[in-house]
């Protein structure tokens, strides 16, 4: 046998407690990533807005926030953010408990239906709605329901904005309601139905009261979706004369300049506010009471009886209205030469397409640019969420726990804000290199980085909590390095979470209008934005043809991943059942 | 200190793994979660190739103790010695990866995406050994543990007993000096784990590995381990060989945690016949026990006896007299539940044949065979 004092020599060097080796080296990079583009850009926002100019100087952000327009802004934004929210919980709510309990046929394909709207970019679905309901749209005009030329268009209002922020919104409410319906055990409705309750009152008095931390999230979500939604409130709210605070902000960019900066600020700081006191005030409502429960089994199913057909053709006209209205009447207008024709065999025309792809080459960069864009930053941040989730899930310490407190803030706020941090923040030359990056891709490169990690790290989070931490113990033991257990152990095992977190980076990455609208320039141009300066510009059937192509990507993206689906972690894509 | 302790591959040509042994010290070892006091004061001498046994009730600390001996964990003070070498202290600590042992986990931990044969030899792979050598290491640690048929085989397909046997040929095959089990058998039905242990006794036998051995089940403790450790709220209570345990525990605690032993007051020792025993008065009747050499003459001690030591006695001048609560057939014997009559506040019971038939209310004498002065009494 082997001496072992061979194989130990006798000299001791002293082994320092924190040593400076590769998992030291990748925490301190990681803190560094997330300082520069999340907590320095927000700090340098809350910072100009309550001292513009060094000192702190609340009267003059009070002197923002006091003018009259921009009360009524804010007025505007809650009250659209909060009646779209109740139109969105009560959508989401109903089609969640019909689908988890409600024994409707084609359920998956129905679930499908309804997260579509989500995947779709919402300035496509504003423009979309806006042509269903022109004078030549194919399916109201089928019906005789068009409107007249000269008619104010209904969706141009502070009705059209709800209408359409409750349906895009619905399905998120829809989602986190209908995973807090799936934990209950079925004993609790049989216990329901042997006490005498009825359908409704099982539902009213059992099933709702028990999913409730799940409405509140979900009214949450809907409510920060709302309230940031640029696409909707600037494709209906500017036309129709409607300001919210996010339209305010950006008219003011495009009025002022970065000069408008600070005024800017004091109003995201507004924003911000509203949104962070409504994610406390959801929380602290949605986490009363004590509704624990032993999860597990199949959830109840409710027999709908003579009920069903009716139920079912109902469910089945909502989502003819939600998709196909608005989507062919896109559809139609992308075939035409100008908008107001009637799409016939003559005037069946794919010119617009081809404008799209070959011919515009500011629509075509604008293309390459995303991709770009979209495509290294799902590559970075699949690499930066999972070594942040390995820190966040085994290796807690204050300090982790501040970088995912900044990566959560940075995507909970408003798109449009982080715009304006980052403007603010990236504006000036970065040291040591002594060039500006406002004005180029790499700003909107950081706001997406800084946007999406929260978004990136969700689906890790949840791998790492199923996989068992003594499978790295035990690679440790093997002798394997942070580098090496990263590579042999922990990614192979999270590959279906990084590559779930890519596919919902990648499509809102490709969908976002709202965090780099404020950060285009004429050489840097996404797809977002592209589709309102086509629609401001007037070329309606261009902005048109270019959401029809966005949309055939996205169905493309969600086909491509629910081929793997089986191979992804249980509830990784949100459209599958 | 910065080199790695892995030591290069001991294989012989008879394809038996010898493992490069390592003596460990635990010195003086405090730990605290949140200051919650986990281990307190623990020193624990574990010799070259010596299979030591840790045994005690849940949550007493025996799971944060082979953490440290990995090095998953600091402790607050104390310092862990490999071989005479400091290895870990609150100043400065030899990460796991360094630290050349191996851990069989409850819950096996094979790694799910690697077949058998790649968890086998995932250490070798590290270390940088070639994929023949590799290949062919990996098979001889699966042979050990009969399992070379299953090289190919996900840890998914197998049984619970095959992945035990797999996660111990993949602690083998890293030819540790040091080999940390953590409940390897909790998660196993009787019969595998009867199986099992009779694999590892073989299996220590053939590498003489140093081995630190985590149990619930102290009839598995007493049937592998050459010395056992028994602890309780974070403190060693004793740590020595298995029928010393039985026969001569240290303190009360011991003496009814091991074997269900049984604690009696006893009076007036007295000096026995021959060295170490005494002779004391149980409950009115005088009986010579066993005790240390130097055993002090007390008024009053505490006994420690097991219930196969309390007899029912021939005749009434042969034990103390107790009265008899109730019986409870237990196949093979009864177990006769009794009071003594000098201490009706003690329910004690005892194991009788069924040809000596007794019912409830009856005065017996009980006869104590075996016992031991319990040194440390309370
Ligand atoms: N990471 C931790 N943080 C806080 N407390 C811990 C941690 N790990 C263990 N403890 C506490 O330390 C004590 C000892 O735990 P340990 O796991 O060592 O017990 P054990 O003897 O192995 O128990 P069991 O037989 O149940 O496995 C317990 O009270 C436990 O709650
Ligand atoms: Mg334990």
């Amino acid at each position: 046998m082997t001496d072992i004092a061979a194989v130990m020599p006798g000299e001791r060097r002293p082994v320092p407690a924190i040593r400076l080796g590769p998992e030291t080296l990748t925490l301190g990079i990681l803190v560094i990533f997330v300082a520069t583009i999340s907590l320095a850009p927000l700090g340098r926002l809350a910072l100009t807005a309550i001292a513009p100019d060094g000192t702190l100087d609340l009267a003059s952000t009070w002197s923002v926030l006091a003018r009259p327009r921009v009360f009524t802004a804010a007025l505007n934004s809650l009250y659209v953010a909060l009646a779209s929210t109740l139109l969105a919980v009560v959508l989401g709510s109903i089609a969640a408990v019909l689908t988890v309990h409600g024994n409707i046929r084609f359920k998956a394909v129905w679930v499908f239906g309804f997260v579509l709207p989500l995947m779709i970019p919402p300035q496509v679905t504003a423009l979309a709605w806006v042509q269903a309901f022109s004078p030549t749209s194919p399916v109201l005009g089928l019906f005789g329901l068009a409107l007249t030329p000269g008619v104010r268009h209904p969706l141009f209002s502070a009705g059209g904005i709800i209408f359409l922020l409750g349906i895009y919104n619905a399905p998120l409410v829809f989602l986190t309601v209908r995973a807090a319906l799936r934990r209950l055990p079925a004993n609790l409705a049989e216990a329901a139905r042997a006490s005498g309750a009825g359908n409704l009152q099982l539902v009213f008095t059992v099933l709702l009261p028990l999913a409730r931390a799940g409405i509140f999230a979900g009214a949450a979500i809907a409510f920060v979706s709302a309230i940031g939604n640029f696409g909707i409130q600037a494709m209906l709210g500017i036309p129709a004369r409607f300001p919210t605070l996010i339209t305010l902000i950006y008219q003011q960019l495009n009025s002022y300049g970065p000069s408008g900066l600070s005024d800017m600020a004091a109003l995201s700081l507004l924003l911000s506010l509203i949104t962070v006191i409504a994610l406390g005030l959801s929380n602290w409502l949605g986490g009363r009471g004590d509704v624990r429960v032993e999860e597990g089994g199949r959830p109840a199913e409710i027999d709908l009886g003579r009920w069903r057909l009716p139920v079912e053709a109902g469910a089945w006209l909502y989502l003819s209205a939600t998709l196909l209205l608005p989507l062919s009447a896109l559809f139609a207008t992308s075939l035409v030469k100008g908008f107001g024709q009637q799409l016939g065999w003559d005037t069946l025309t794919l010119t617009n397409y081809a404008n799209a792809l070959f011919h515009h080459a500011s629509i075509r960069d604008a293309f390459a640019t995303s991709l770009l864009l979209t495509v290294t930053a799902v590559l970075l941040l699949s690499v930066i969420s999972l070594v942040l989730a390995y820190f966040i899930s085994w290796k807690k310490s204050p300090l982790v726990r501040l970088i995912q407190m900044a990566a959560e803030l940075s995507y909970v706020l408003p798109g449009i804000v982080l715009g304006v941090a980052m403007i603010l923040y990236f504006l000036r030359p970065l040291p040591l290199l002594g060039f500006s990056i406002y004005g180029t891709i790499w700003i909107i490169l950081a706001a997406y980085l800084s946007n999406f990690l929260a978004l990136a790290l969700r689906p890790l989070l949840g791998g790492f909590s199923q996989i068992d931490r003594s499978l790295e113990d035990a690679a440790r033991v093997a002798g394997a390095g942070f580098v090496q257990r990263m590579r042999d152990i922990i990614l192979p095992m999270l590959a279906p979470a990084v590559i779930a977190g890519g596919i919902i980076v990648f499509m809102s990455a490709l969908n976002e209008i709202q965090v780099s609208i404020l950060l285009v320039s004429s050489s840097a141009r996404t797809i977002g934005p592209m589709i309102v300066f086509l629609e401001e510009g007037g070329s309606s059937t261009l902005a048109a043809a270019v959401g029809c192509l966005m949309i055939l990507i996205v169905l493309a993206l969600m086909g491509i991943a629910s081929l793997f689906a089986n191979r992804l972690p249980k509830g990784a894509l949100p459209w599958r059942d | 200190m910065t080199q790695r302790l892995r030591n290069k591959a001991v294989a012989t040509d008879t394809g038996r793994i010898l493992i490069a042994m390592v003596s460990i010290a635990l010195k003086r070892i405090t730990k605290d979660f949140a200051k919650k006091r986990v281990l307190d004061d623990v020193s624990l001498q574990v010799e070259n190739g010596e299979f030591v046994a840790i045994l005690g009730p849940s949550g007493c600390g025996k799971t944060t103790m082979l953490r440290l001996i990995a090095g998953f964990e600091q402790m607050n003070s104390g310092t862990i010695h490999f071989n005479d070498e400091i290895i870990a202290s609150p100043e400065r600590n030899l990460p796991p990866e360094k630290r050349n042992v191996g851990i069989v986990f409850q819950n096996y931990a094979l790694w799910p995406h690697m077949n058998v044969e790649q968890n086998v030899g995932y250490a070798l792979k590290i270390a940088g050994v070639s994929s023949d050598e590799r290949r062919r290491r990996s098979l001889d640690a699966l042979a050990t543990v009969a399992m070379e048929n299953f090289a190919g085989r996900a840890p998914a397909d197998l049984s619970g007993g095959q992945r035990q046997r797999v996660a111990l040929a993949r602690c083998l095959a890293a030819n540790p000096s040091v080999m940390l089990l953590d409940e390897p058998l909790a998660n196993l039905d009787v019969h595998l784990r009867a199986s099992m242990e009779r694999e590892f006794s073989d299996f220590h036998r053939r590498t003489r590995a140093t081995m630190i051995y985590i149990t619930h089940d102290q009839s598995e403790a007493m049937a592998l381990a050459d010395r056992i450790a028994v602890m309780d709220a974070g403190r060693v209570m004793q740590f020595a060989r298995p029928h010393e345990l039985y026969r001569e525990p240290r303190n009360e605690m011991v003496a009814r945690f091991i074997g269900n032993g049984l604690v009696l007051p006893v009076a007036d020792l007295q000096r026995g016949r021959a060295d170490g025993t005494v002779n004391v008065d149980i409950f009115g009747h005088r009986s010579e026990v066993r005790a240390r050499k130097d055993q002090a003459k007390l008024a009053g001690a505490s006994l420690g006896v097991h219930p196969d030591d309390l007899k029912l006695a021939d005749s009434p001048v042969e034990g103390f007299a107790a009265e008899v609560e109730r019986i409870t057939y237990r196949g093979s014997h009864v177990q006769v539940h009794f009071r003594p009559r000098h201490a009706p506040d003690l329910s004690l019971s005892l194991h009788a044949p069924h040809d000596r038939p007794v019912s409830a209310g009856d005065t017996i004498s009980v006869c104590v065979g075996d016992g031991w002065v319990i040194p440390e009494a309370a």
